[in-house]
């Protein structure tokens, strides 16, 4: 499906030869919000106020005094609080929960003038890779409604895809921005730990969550990631390091140095149509004079274990918040304060939630933390390390962004270990703490399309995205 | 290790999740976790004693701000999205046992 518009350079054209402006633009999403519906991707919408900020935005744009994105407009995934809004993670536990205040991203974004539009379906606090894990129903891909929109930001790719927005913010703790962005053939980034400030954002794994973007054009991701990072008060783990404009540096002036892994091409769960299209891509970026290199990685059948080791670990710490106390769900069956807590929790949150805390509660037992939890950071070292030493060498790691393409509604939810395998190529990223970004290169012969992942060293998203620009032409 | 999931530890790690099964899904949950144990057990197939286990994944150090008093949210917006409270306080169930 072709969007109205592809970037926001193109927006700002018409708005500045008065073909738009804000009101016509958030319009017409909002018709196709509605016209698809049944798609599952929204849990709110937020209409009028939308066209109340567009017609602000429009005044703004006369008087010259706009901000860098005026004519925007923007979903949010339902675990980034906004101020006055409801945010919900997708569970049952937060149902009705209001945020107090709006996160450290979201405010960057509200200051330079987008216009938010919704908040978008996800998978239960962000764990999933098929969207099929929300309390508010699974979402549908847009491109075929048998299939998943993949996990666990569904509902922001399905958004961008089917042109209800400009851009969409998504979380990426193993992969949840890059493999939906995969399955719908958009961008999606996910940037250095530390790059974004994740104040305002509801924990899962907090060592590997981090804010990104879903777009159609490598402008508009630029411009939200530069406008989004950088050093925050609230969050000691945002990265002091300065802020390069990256939508201004996208010409990538000389040959890249790749690296492909030998074993992630030759897996045996990869589809054999994305192994032969990837080989041969890589073909053509040889002939177009970069330098590119098959090696081994020796820990790629570690990487979600690992993943699932330490980010359960940190899932069952960060949702122990969850009470129904203070805030949250209540369960009518408790009777006294064990009670209360025990049903609250297991009334409100989901199956694969309460499998994540279980798992976690046990990799973090008494008898148990060495033998997981430990290790388990021991081999994050060696993983991290690696590819450390794999990226002082080469400028970018390729990869497919995901083994197969979306796959059917239904059709893994019985079986977590096959589900926790959707991301076998996305997880790395995350346990790195680099950034990684899918371009929607490719489409399959049975429709779908797919993507192709690059992985960069920690804090290179210059480089990264003027490559990627390069490769989108 | 081949740990072996049984109920008495379902029923342990329950405890400690502040969670509860039913035995339905306590079946479930126990199939689910031996699956996913032998998963995440290819991690002790490595050699990892001279390793240092990684905790901060930021370069950052020693990120500290100046210790000022601010308020953020107030008394009154603090207590919106409380399920059960009265005029000025958050409800609890009773905590002392007894009379």
């Amino acid at each position: 499906m072709n969007p109205l518009y592809s970037s926001l350079s193109q927006i700002k054209i018409d708005l500045e030869s008065r073909k738009t402006d804000c009101i016509s633009l958030v319009k017409h999403y909002l018709s196709n919000i509605e016209k698809k519906k049944h798609l599952n991707a929204f849990l709110e919408v937020y209409a009028e106020e939308a066209l109340q900020q567009a017609a602000l935005v429009d005044e703004k744009i006369k008087n010259k005094t706009a901000g860098r994105l005026a004519g925007m407009v923007i979903a949010l995934k339902d675990v980034l609080c906004h101020k006055g809004h409801k945010v919900s993670s997708s569970s049952k536990i937060l149902k009705g929960f209001t945020s107090l205040y709006s996160g450290t991203a979201i405010e960057r974004l509200l200051n330079e003038d987008a216009i938010i539009i919704g908040r978008t379906n996800c998978d239960e606090f962000a764990m999933g890779s098929s969207n099929e894990n929300s309390a508010y129903g699974n979402v549908k891909n847009g491109l075929d409604e048998t299939k998943v929109p993949g996990g666990s930001s569904g509902g922001s790719a399905v958004a961008v895809q089917i042109d209800m927005c400009l851009a969409s913010l998504g979380t990426d703790t193993g992969g949840s921005i890059r493999q939906p962005a995969s399955f719908c053939g958009v961008i999606g980034i996910k940037p250095t730990y530390g790059r974004i400030s994740r104040y305002g954002l509801v924990a899962y794994a907090s060592s590997f969550d981090q804010i990104g973007s879903f777009t159609h054009s490598i402008s508009d991701c630029s411009l939200l990631l530069e406008i989004m990072s950088g050093a925050d008060d609230f969050d000691s783990t945002a990265s002091s390091k300065a802020v390069e404009t990256y939508s201004t540096k996208l010409n990538f002036n000389r040959k890249a140095k790749i690296a492909v892994f030998s074993d992630c091409i030759n897996h045996p769960g990869i589809d054999i149509e994305i192994k032969s299209r990837t080989l041969n891509y890589i073909e053509e970026l040889k002939s177009a004079g970069h330098e590119i290199e098959f090696i081994d990685f020796p820990y790629l059948d570690y990487l979600v274990p690992t993943y699932y080791v330490l980010t359960t670990a940190e899932a069952s710490s960060n949702l122990s918040r969850f009470d129904g106390i203070r805030f949250g769900f209540k369960s009518e069956n408790a009777v006294d304060l064990e009670s209360t807590y025990k049903r609250n929790r297991s009334e409100g949150f989901g199956e694969e939630v309460k499998r994540r805390i279980m798992l976690g509660t046990f990799v973090l037992s008494a008898g148990f933390y060495d033998a997981y939890y430990t290790k388990g950071q021991k081999v994050r070292r060696l993983i991290k390390e690696k590819t450390e030493e794999i990226l002082s060498r080469f400028d970018f790691i390729l990869t497919p962004t995901t083994p197969t393409t979306a796959f059917g509604l239904g059709e893994k939810s019985d079986d977590p270990i096959a589900m926790y395998l959707a991301d076998i190529f996305t997880v790395q990223a995350p346990i790195a703490g680099i950034p990684a970004i899918t371009l929607p290169l490719f489409q399959h012969s049975n429709g779908m399309p797919y993507g192709l992942q690059l992985m960069a060293g920690s804090f290179k998203e210059a480089e990264l995205l003027a490559f990627s620009a390069e490769l989108m032409k | 290790m081949n740990m072996e999931v049984n109920n008495e530890l379902i029923d342990k790690l329950a405890i400690l999740a502040r969670l509860e099964f039913d035995s339905v899904s306590r079946e479930a949950i126990k199939k689910d976790l031996q699956n996913i144990l032998g998963f995440v057990d290819k991690i002790n197939e490595l050699q990892l004693d001279d390793v240092d286990p990684l905790i901060y994944i930021t370069d950052e150090v020693n990120v500290l701000r100046g210790d000022d008093v601010k308020q953020t949210i107030t008394h009154e917006e603090a207590m919106k999205n409380v399920p059960v409270k009265d005029s000025d306080y958050i409800k609890v169930p009773k905590v002392l046992k007894g009379k």
